[in-house]
C-alpha cells in the first residue's frame, strides 16, 4: 500500500500511509484505539476506498470496488465483532456467499462441504465441528471459524483485528500456533493490536501508526517494547504504577462475602459459597479466566444478581440482593465489563451521563425536577478533574473514544465518595495512555480509602495493583494469597483449577 | 451512481428545510397526477388550502379533525420517546370514550361544572387502564407491546359495538321504538357537552386547548423531572437502567398508561366536544389512533410540534372533505393525501441520511466508527 490517505468528515484516519506485507511473515500493526489501524485495514479489504494512493498486490495494482473484489484477490479479514451467521452450521457458514465447484448449481452438498472443512480445521489445528451451529459456540471457536472462512476462500493475506481481545491467554496461545502453521506454508498474516507483549511474542515484523500517519517498520527481533511503547504514544511510557501496600489488620472490612451462591443467566452454579472480605483502602484482585463466575461475583456485589444463598454486606451492614437502588444507596460504586451498553447510556450526553446514579438526588433533582445548570456545572467540572476530552458536556456519549467512556464512568462511580468500587476489565481495550489514567484514578481512590474488588484478566495488571490476590475458578475461590507472597506458576495453576 | 449515507451529524437547518422540501416534492408530485387526470393543479391546491385554513368556518372544522389527532399523536409521542411502542391509541380512544360517555349518562341531571371534569378524568383513567394491561404485560412478561396494544384495538373496537349494536347495554338508547330497531347509543344531555372557546372568531374545541396544555406538560416531563430522565435512560439502553437502579418494569407500566391516558382524552373530548353519543361507526372509520402514529412520527416526537403538524394533517382531511363531488373522486383525495404523507416521511430520511451522486468517498456501514476516529 502505498500514499494511502482516507479522510473523514472533520477527520484524517489515514495520511499518506505507506504498508508492506511479505510472504510468509506475520506482520503486525500496532498504534493505540483511533490511530488509523482499523481504516487501513478496511481500504485494504474494500469496505473503504482511499481518497489518495495505491495498492498493490504481488506488484499489481488493484482497485477494490467491494470487500468481493478483496476477497478475489486472495485478501481474507477477520473482523473484531465476527460475521457470522448464528442460525447456520459451521460448514454453511463457510460457503455462505462464496461459489465454488463444491456448489454445483442451487444446491448445497453438505458433506462435501464438510469434509473440506474438517480438512482444513484438522490441518491448521483448529478443532471446531463443521455441523455445529455457530450459536452453540464458545468466541474463541467463533473466531476459528471466521478464520476457516477466510481460508476456505483462498486467502493469501489474512488480516486479524485485535484478534485476541475476546480470547481467554489459553486461546490465543493457540491461535498464534495456527497462525505460524500459516505463515510457515508461505501466507502473509497482519495482525492488528495495540498490546505490546502480544505483538512481541508473535510478529516478524512491527508497523505503528499514530494519529493516522506513519511512524514506522521495525524488525520485532531488533525492538523492545519499550521502543514499540514510545512509538505508539509519542513518549516514554512504561506501567511503573505500582500500589503501595497497606497493613491492613488496621483497617475496617468494608466488604464482606459469606456464602455466597449465585445462579448464572443459564440458569446454571455460577458462584459456590464464595467467602471473600476485602478492607478500606486495599485492592483485592479476582484472577482467573473468563467465564469461572467473574461477571456474576461483580453482579450480586453490585445488586444486579439475585443471591441464592448467603450474605454480601458493607461495612457491616447485609445488603439487599438483586436491588441496584440498594447498592448505590450504600456507597457501592461499579464499572462493569460491558461499559458501553451498561455502564452508560450510549446517546445520551455526557453531562447526563454523569448524573446516571445522582439525578434522584437534591443538589441535581430537589422535589423532583432537575436542574439543567447544576447538570451541566456537574459535567464540566468532572470533564476537568477527570481530564475527559470531548467537544462538550452536550456530547452524545457514544461518540467517545472507550478511554473516554471509561474516564465518564469512573468520574461518575468515584465522584459519589463510594466505600466499595466493583471494578470489572477496567482496562480492557484501552490504549497505553488510557490504561496508564484509568490505573492511577484506581490507586487514587484506594488511596482514599475505598475498598476496591478489581476483576481482570490480565494477571499482569493484578500484580501491579492489588495488595491480595483471589483466583476464582468454576465459581470457587481457589485460594488468596498476599502480593508479595505471590508467584505466577502458582496463580497459574489455581486458575487452571490445578491447585 | 447513487448511493445512500448515514449522516454523521443532523445539522439544525436540515430539520426545517427538509420538511419543507417534502412539501414542494408532494405537490410537483400531485400535481402531475392532477393534469393527468384533467383537474386544474393550481385550482385544485387552492381549493384545498381554502376550506382546509382559510375560507370562513373551515380553520374550525379543522379543529374538529386537529382536536383527535392532536392527543392522539402526544399518546404516540409520549410511548415512542422511552421506545415503548404503544400502537393502541385507537382502542384506548374507544375506551376513553366509553368511559367519558358512561359517567356523563350517569351524571345526566348534574350540572356541567361536575359533569365534565368527571368526563375528562374518566377518559384518562379508561384509557390509561386499557394501555396499562399491554405495558404490564411487556414489564412482567416480555410480550411485545406492538402486538398486544394493535390487538387490543380490535377487541376495543368489537366491544363498542357490542354496547351499542349486540347488547342492551347502559350506553344504547332503548326509549323508542326506533332506537330499539335501528340500535343507537344514548344522547348525552346538554350539560355534558364541553364549551368551545371563541378566539378571533374561531371555535376552539376544549380538547384541543387541554392538548395545548398535555404537550407542555409532555415537554416538561421528559425534560426536567426525574421521571423523563428515567424514562430517556430506559429508552436508550434498558441495561444501563437496570444497572443505574431505575426500576425499568414499573416504568414501562407507567408510560404506556401515560400514553393511553392521551388518547382515552382523545376518546372523551370525541364525545364532549363533538359526537354527544358513542358511535362504534363513526369512531372506528376515523381511525384516529392510527393517524395519530403518522402526526407524532412526523413531529419527531416533539409534543410542541405535534400540535403543528396535528393542525396541519388536520386541515388535510377536512380540506380533502369537501374537494370530493362529482367531478373530484373521494379515491383522488386520497391519492393527493397520501401522496403528502409518503413525501413528507420519505423525506425524513434526509434528515438522517445523505444521497451522494456519482463516485463515493467513501462508504461506511459502520458510522460510529469514524465519528469516534474523529472524538479519539
Amino acid at each position: 500500500m502505498r500514499g494511502i490517505t482516507k479522510r473523514f468528515p472533520g477527520v484524517v484516519a489515514n495520511e499518506q500511509v505507506d504498508f508492506e506485507a511479505l510472504e510468509g511473515e506475520i506482520h503486525a500493526l500496532l498504534g493505540e484505539n483511533g490511530a488509523g489501524k482499523s481504516t487501513l485495514s478496511n481500504i485494504l479489504t474494500g469496505l473503504y476506498r482511499p481518497d489518495e494512493g495505491e495498492i498493490l498486490v504481488r506488484g499489481n495494482p488493484v482497485a477494490f470496488h467491494s470487500p468481493r473484489d478483496a476477497i478475489e484477490a486472495g485478501i481474507g479479514m477477520v473482523h473484531q465483532h465476527f460475521r457470522l451467521a448464528a442460525s447456520f452450521t459451521v460448514a454453511e457458514n463457510l460457503v455462505l456467499g462464496h461459489r465454488d465447484a463444491a456448489d454445483r448449481g442451487f444446491l448445497l452438498e453438505p458433506r462435501v462441504i464438510q469434509g473440506r472443512v474438517a480438512e482444513l480445521a484438522r490441518r491448521y489445528r483448529m478443532p471446531v465441528d463443521p455441523g455445529a451451529r455457530v450459536w452453540q459456540l464458545s468466541v474463541g471457536e467463533q473466531q476459528r471459524v471466521e478464520i476457516l472462512k477466510a481460508l476456505y476462500r483462498g486467502a493469501r493475506i489474512l488480516i486479524l483485528d485485535e484478534p485476541t481481545s475476546l480470547l481467554t491467554p489459553q486461546e490465543s496461545k493457540n491461535l498464534f500456533e495456527t497462525l505460524r502453521l500459516m505463515v510457515a506454508e508461505g501466507r502473509t498474516v497482519i495482525f492488528i493490536s495495540h498490546k505490546l507483549e502480544e505483538v512481541m511474542a508473535v510478529s516478524t515484523r512491527v508497523t505503528v501508526l499514530r494519529q493516522g500517519k506513519l511512524i514506522g517498520t521495525v524488525l520485532t527481533k531488533e525492538t523492545n517494547p519499550r521502543q514499540l511503547a514510545r512509538m505508539m504514544v509519542g513518549r516514554d511510557v512504561v506501567f511503573t504504577q505500582k500500589k503501595e501496600a497497606v497493613a491492613q489488620t488496621e483497617r475496617d472490612v468494608v466488604l464482606d462475602l459469606r456464602g455466597v451462591t449465585a445462579l448464572s443467566d443459564l440458569g446454571t452454579l455460577a458462584l459456590q459459597k464464595v467467602d471473600l472480605t476485602v478492607h478500606a483502602g486495599e485492592i483485592v484482585g479476582i484472577a482467573g479466566v473468563a467465564g469461572n463466575g467473574q461477571r456474576e461475583l461483580a453482579e450480586v456485589i453490585t445488586g444486579m444478581r439475585r443471591l441464592t444463598s448467603g450474605t454480601v454486606s458493607i461495612a457491616g451492614r447485609a445488603m439487599r440482593s438483586g436491588d441496584p437502588l440498594a447498592a448505590i444507596q450504600q456507597s457501592v460504586s461499579h464499572v462493569p465489563e460491558d461499559r458501553m451498553g451498561t455502564g452508560v447510556a450510549p446517546s445520551l450526553s455526557i453531562a447526563d451521563n454523569l448524573v446516571l446514579k445522582s439525578y434522584r438526588r437534591a443538589p441535581i433533582s430537589p422535589q423532583g425536577w432537575l436542574r439543567a445548570g447544576r447538570i451541566r456545572a456537574n459535567a464540566v467540572d468532572l470533564m476537568r478533574r477527570f481530564n475527559i476530552s470531548a467537544p462538550g458536556p452536550q456530547t452524545p456519549t457514544r461518540l467517545l473514544s472507550g478511554g473516554n467512556v471509561q474516564k465518564v464512568l469512573l468520574a461518575r462511580e468515584l465522584s459519589s465518595r463510594p466505600k466499595v468500587l466493583v471494578a470489572a476489565s477496567p482496562t480492557r481495550g484501552l490504549d497505553v495512555a488510557a490504561t496508564d489514567a484509568v490505573r492511577g484514578l484506581l490507586l487514587e481512590a484506594a488511596a482514599r480509602g475505598v475498598a476496591i474488588l478489581l476483576i481482570s484478566e490480565d494477571l499482569d495488571e493484578i500484580l501491579a495493583l492489588a495488595d491480595r490476590i483471589a483466583v476464582l475458578y468454576g465459581g470457587r475461590i481457589m485460594g488468596v494469597v498476599e502480593r508479595q507472597k505471590a508467584v505466577v506458576e502458582e496463580l497459574g495453576l489455581m486458575m487452571a483449577g490445578a491447585a | 451512481m447513487i448511493r445512500i449515507e448515514r449522516r454523521l451529524r443532523e445539522s439544525r437547518w436540515l430539520v426545517v428545510a427538509v420538511p419543507i422540501g417534502s412539501l414542494i416534492g408532494a405537490v410537483i408530485l400531485s400535481s402531475i397526477i392532477l393534469l393527468a387526470t384533467g383537474h386544474d393543479p393550481l385550482a385544485t391546491w387552492q381549493r384545498l388550502l381554502e376550506r382546509g385554513f382559510f375560507s370562513e368556518g373551515a380553520f374550525s372544522a379543522t379543529l374538529v379533525q386537529a382536536t383527535p389527532l392532536l392527543l392522539t399523536g402526544l399518546a404516540a409521542a409520549a410511548a415512542f420517546r422511552m421506545q415503548t411502542w404503544n400502537i393502541g391509541a385507537e382502542g384506548q380512544l374507544y375506551l376513553g370514550a366509553v368511559g367519558a360517555s358512561g359517567i356523563a349518562i350517569a351524571l345526566q341531571s348534574q350540572s356541567a361544572a361536575l359533569v365534565i371534569p368527571a368526563m375528562v378524568l374518566a377518559g384518562l383513567v379508561t384509557g390509561a387502564a386499557w394501555a396499562a394491561i399491554p405495558g404490564a404485560l411487556r414489564a412482567f412478561f416480555r410480550t411485545n407491546e406492538i402486538i398486544t396494544s394493535l390487538m387490543l384495538n380490535y377487541v376495543g373496537g368489537l366491544l363498542i359495538t357490542y354496547l351499542i349494536f349486540d347488547s342492551h347495554s347502559y350506553w344504547r338508547e332503548l326509549s323508542t321504538f326506533t332506537s330499539r330497531v335501528f340500535p343507537q347509543g344514548k344522547y348525552l344531555s346538554p350539560s355534558a357537552a364541553w364549551p368551545s372557546l371563541q378566539i378571533a372568531g374561531i371555535g376552539v374545541p376544549f380538547g384541543f386547548f387541554i392538548g395545548m396544555f398535555a404537550a407542555a406538560g409532555l415537554w416538561m416531563l421528559y425534560r426536567s423531572t426525574r421521571f423523563g430522565f428515567e424514562a430517556r435512560v430506559i429508552g436508550d439502553s434498558r441495561s444501563a437502567a437496570h444497572y443505574a437502579g431505575i426500576r425499568t418494569r414499573r416504568k414501562i407500566v407507567a408510560v404506556m398508561a401515560l400514553s393511553g391516558a392521551f388518547a382515552g382524552l382523545g376518546g372523551a373530548s370525541e364525545i364532549g366536544d363533538f359526537r354527544h353519543v358513542l358511535d362504534p361507526r363513526g369512531l372506528q372509520q376515523a381511525s384516529f389512533g392510527y393517524g395519530g402514529i403518522v402526526v407524532a412520527a412526523l413531529a419527531r416526537l416533539n409534543p410542541f410540534a405535534v400540535i403543528v403538524v396535528a393542525l396541519l394533517l388536520g386541515g388535510l382531511s377536512n380540506g380533502g372533505f369537501s374537494l370530493q363531488g362529482a367531478d373530484f373522486p373521494a379515491g383522488l383525495v386520497g391519492t393527493l393525501q397520501g401522496l403528502i404523507l409518503f413525501c413528507a416521511l420519505a423525506g425524513e430520511l434526509l434528515v438522517h441520511y445523505k444521497i451522494r451522486l456519482g463516485r463515493p468517498a467513501g462508504v461506511s456501514h459502520k458510522p460510529a466508527d469514524a465519528a469516534r476516529v474523529g472524538a479519539a
